[in-house]
């Protein structure tokens, strides 16, 4: 089982965002890495600057880059944005949004999580016109994500691990709303919550998080209990997506726990230690609300897989 | 320009057709469709006898098959597809690009309309979809302007659908997990949004509390009157302010804005709603049928007698002006 380290999708500070993947290249044992802004065209320019060095830094540590496109392309920008994508050199496209499928055909690629791959045949197609690699969506059940891996083997199947979860994107800006600014003169609101901005209810339980445009879940989602048994199904990545909290230290407990070298339960401590803020849950695997955390064993629900 | 209008049970094609829709877009009673709302939708008769009926009156039948199949049941997905085709439906409404695939190559010469589920929102997208399964319609997300409409009407070879009137996706449709991240059943995966057998309602002594799965969605002052608990449309607090974060209780309106999606070029208005009763659907078709043929004689059109319909809710023309955002 490989792991994949998902694109930054906060608003960081560009230094803060350059010096995250220096010490991803340097320290951490993630074998792919999916960098680029892929939330909000207008934070792109932010991290242009320090891409080349953020690229050629994580190469040089044999990590596998890619360059995430754009999750929502509407302005004739981020048209170009999503189609430039595909000219840089040397590093290949993880597809967010079908705009530069088409350009893709034949080049090698992977799906991201943001694409409906909710079955065996939309795999097989993506598959068929070139994608080596698909993160299913989140949301998907373990049942399905067994079944799709069964039906085809011919791509990589990655699955979303760790993080909050994306549960939408629009084309307002949630953060420019509440601070009561226009979307075109945002000031970058967003830089304020590198985390994102809790969303309670009125009844004061937490629920979602804000970033932007996207909207996320409160909780992080955690399958590092379920994690044996993905590898099990055939599953070849886990996707852990960049929090604000230690990340190298994440997935050396993702990679100890799935070579055998640490309990789930030590490994479920450490997690808790390192970002005692977070909330975790693993519903949306069971097949529950993706809100909920569920104890039982994966292969205990669903029998031998 | 085309008007196409939806119909939840056979009463409301024939209602929709006899008050002067184009078009009628309705689905199977399952979870092939995204509007899978129990006591709604039909059965293969009742398709049968609908397209007879719209057909007999110069109208014409869309078939809504726009949920993504479930892994290891596309049987009932493809049998949805075949359905369709042998029913004489004069399009079918896909989403899924394994299914898209699937109708494309089994069913060369039926028409397919890509749905609003498919978030296509540009040209490359659209063009996509063209080109990979020969669709001749798009449904437009949400999510543009109209200047944007007109850009992309001028850069593609298919023909386009916009939403003017009913509900409001504030998130672009088809990528949105909010509603099983708090009951497990989604747009997506069951054809449901925030679906009615996880809403409670529970009175305090303050007003009225609206839940949806286990999370407070809104709560009302005693004189104020209680919404759905759509999950988007709900009040919710923050450190930095606190309110409708996402979207006011608001429906579309996009009545005052039908001469610049003419000038667009768009080719089909469609009315949401096919969890609408007869009257309803009536009143609104009526009033659009109207507007269509105030707009195309060159005369002004009317705006009044829509607000009725709106069952005293605010409106809203959302993405289609840019301030929207």
């Amino acid at each position: 089982m490989k792991l994949t380290l998902g694109p930054v999708q906060f608003h960081w500070e560009p230094e803060e965002w350059r010096d995250f993947y220096f010490r991803i290249a340097d320290e951490s044992p993630f074998d792919t890495v999916v960098t680029g802004e892929v939330v909000c065209s207008k934070r792109k320019p932010f991290y242009d600057q320090y891409l080349p060095e953020v690229i050629e830094r994580l190469k040089a540590a044999g990590k596998e880059v890619y360059l995430g496109s754009l999750l929502l392309v509407t302005l004739e920008r981020e048209r170009r944005q999503t189609l430039e994508l595909i000219e840089q050199s040397g590093v290949p496209v993880e597809v967010n949004d079908l705009t530069c499928l088409a350009s893709m055909q034949g080049k090698s690629h992977a799906i991201g999580p943001y694409i409906n791959t909710y079955n065996e045949a939309t795999a097989a197609y993506f598959a068929r016109n070139g994608a080596t690699r698909i993160c299913l969506p989140p949301e998907l059940p373990a049942t399905s994500v067994a079944t799709i891996v069964q039906n085809a083997p011919e791509v990589a199947i990655e699955v979303f691990a760790f993080g909050r979860l994306p549960l939408a994107i629009s084309a307002r800006c949630y953060h420019a709303r509440l601070h009561k600014l226009s979307k075109d003169n945002c000031k970058f609101v967003c830089n304020q919550d590198p985390d994102g901005l809790t969303v309670d209810t009125m009844d004061g339980e937490h629920f979602l998080a804000m970033n932007g445009v996207q909207t996320m879940s409160f909780t992080v989602s955690n399958l590092l209990g379920e994690a044996k048994d993905l590898e099990r199904m055939g599953v070849k990545s886990l996707r852990l997506s960049p929090q604000h909290c230690d990340m190298v230290e994440v997935a050396r407990i993702f990679r100890d726990t799935l070579d055998g070298k640490t309990s789930v339960e030590d490994g479920q401590t450490k997690l808790k230690a390192i970002y005692p803020e977070a909330s975790f849950s693993n519903g949306f695997s069971h097949g529950s609300s993706g809100s909920k955390w569920v104890s039982e064993r994966l292969e205990d629900q669903m029998g031998a897989v | 320009m085309e008007l196409i209008c939806p119909a939840g049970t056979p009463a409301a094609l024939r209602v929709a057709v006899d008050a002067g829709a184009d078009a009628v877009y309705c689905g199977y009673r399952d979870e092939t469709n995204a509007r899978n709302f129990p006591g709604l939708n039909f059965s293969r008769e009742e398709l049968k006898d609908g397209i007879a009926y719209a057909h007999a009156h110069n109208s014409t039948v869309y078939v809504a098959i726009n949920t993504f199949p479930r892994a290891g049941a596309l049987e009932l997905w493809h049998q949805a597809v075949d359905d369709a085709v042998a029913l004489k439906a004069d399009a079918i409404i896909l989403a899924d690009v394994g299914l898209l695939a699937y109708a494309a190559e089994k069913h060369p010469h039926q028409r397919l309309h890509l749905s609003v589920q498919a978030a296509a929102s540009n040209p490359d997208a659209i063009r996509f979809y063209v080109e990979a399964f020969g669709v001749k319609r798009v449904v437009l997300p949400r999510v543009l302007s109209v200047p944007e409409i007109k850009s992309i009407c001028q850069n593609i070879t298919c023909e386009t659908e916009v939403f003017v009137f009913g509900g409001l996706c504030v998130m672009a449709e088809g990528r949105c997990s909010l509603s099983s991240y708090a009951t497990g059943k989604s747009p997506n995966m069951n054809g449901v949004c925030s679906p009615a057998s996880h809403v409670t309602y529970r009175e305090d002594r303050s007003g009225m509390v609206s839940r949806l799965g286990d999370f407070t969605i809104n709560k009302f002052a005693k004189n104020e009157a209680a919404a759905y608990p759509t999950l988007c449309k709900g009040r919710f607090v923050t450190e930095q302010g606190s309110g409708y974060l996402f979207e006011d209780p608001v429906s579309l309106d996009a009545s005052d804005l039908l001469p610049g999606l003419k000038d667009a070029g768009v080719t089909s208005l469609k009315i949401e709603g096919r969890q609408r009763g007869r009257a309803y659907i009536e009143g609104v078709v009526r009033y659009f049928r109207q507007a269509v043929e105030d707009l195309d004689a060159g005369r002004a059109i009317q705006t009044a007698g829509l607000m009725q319909m709106t069952e005293g809710q605010t409106t809203t023309v959302g993405a289609y002006r840019k301030t929207w955002r």
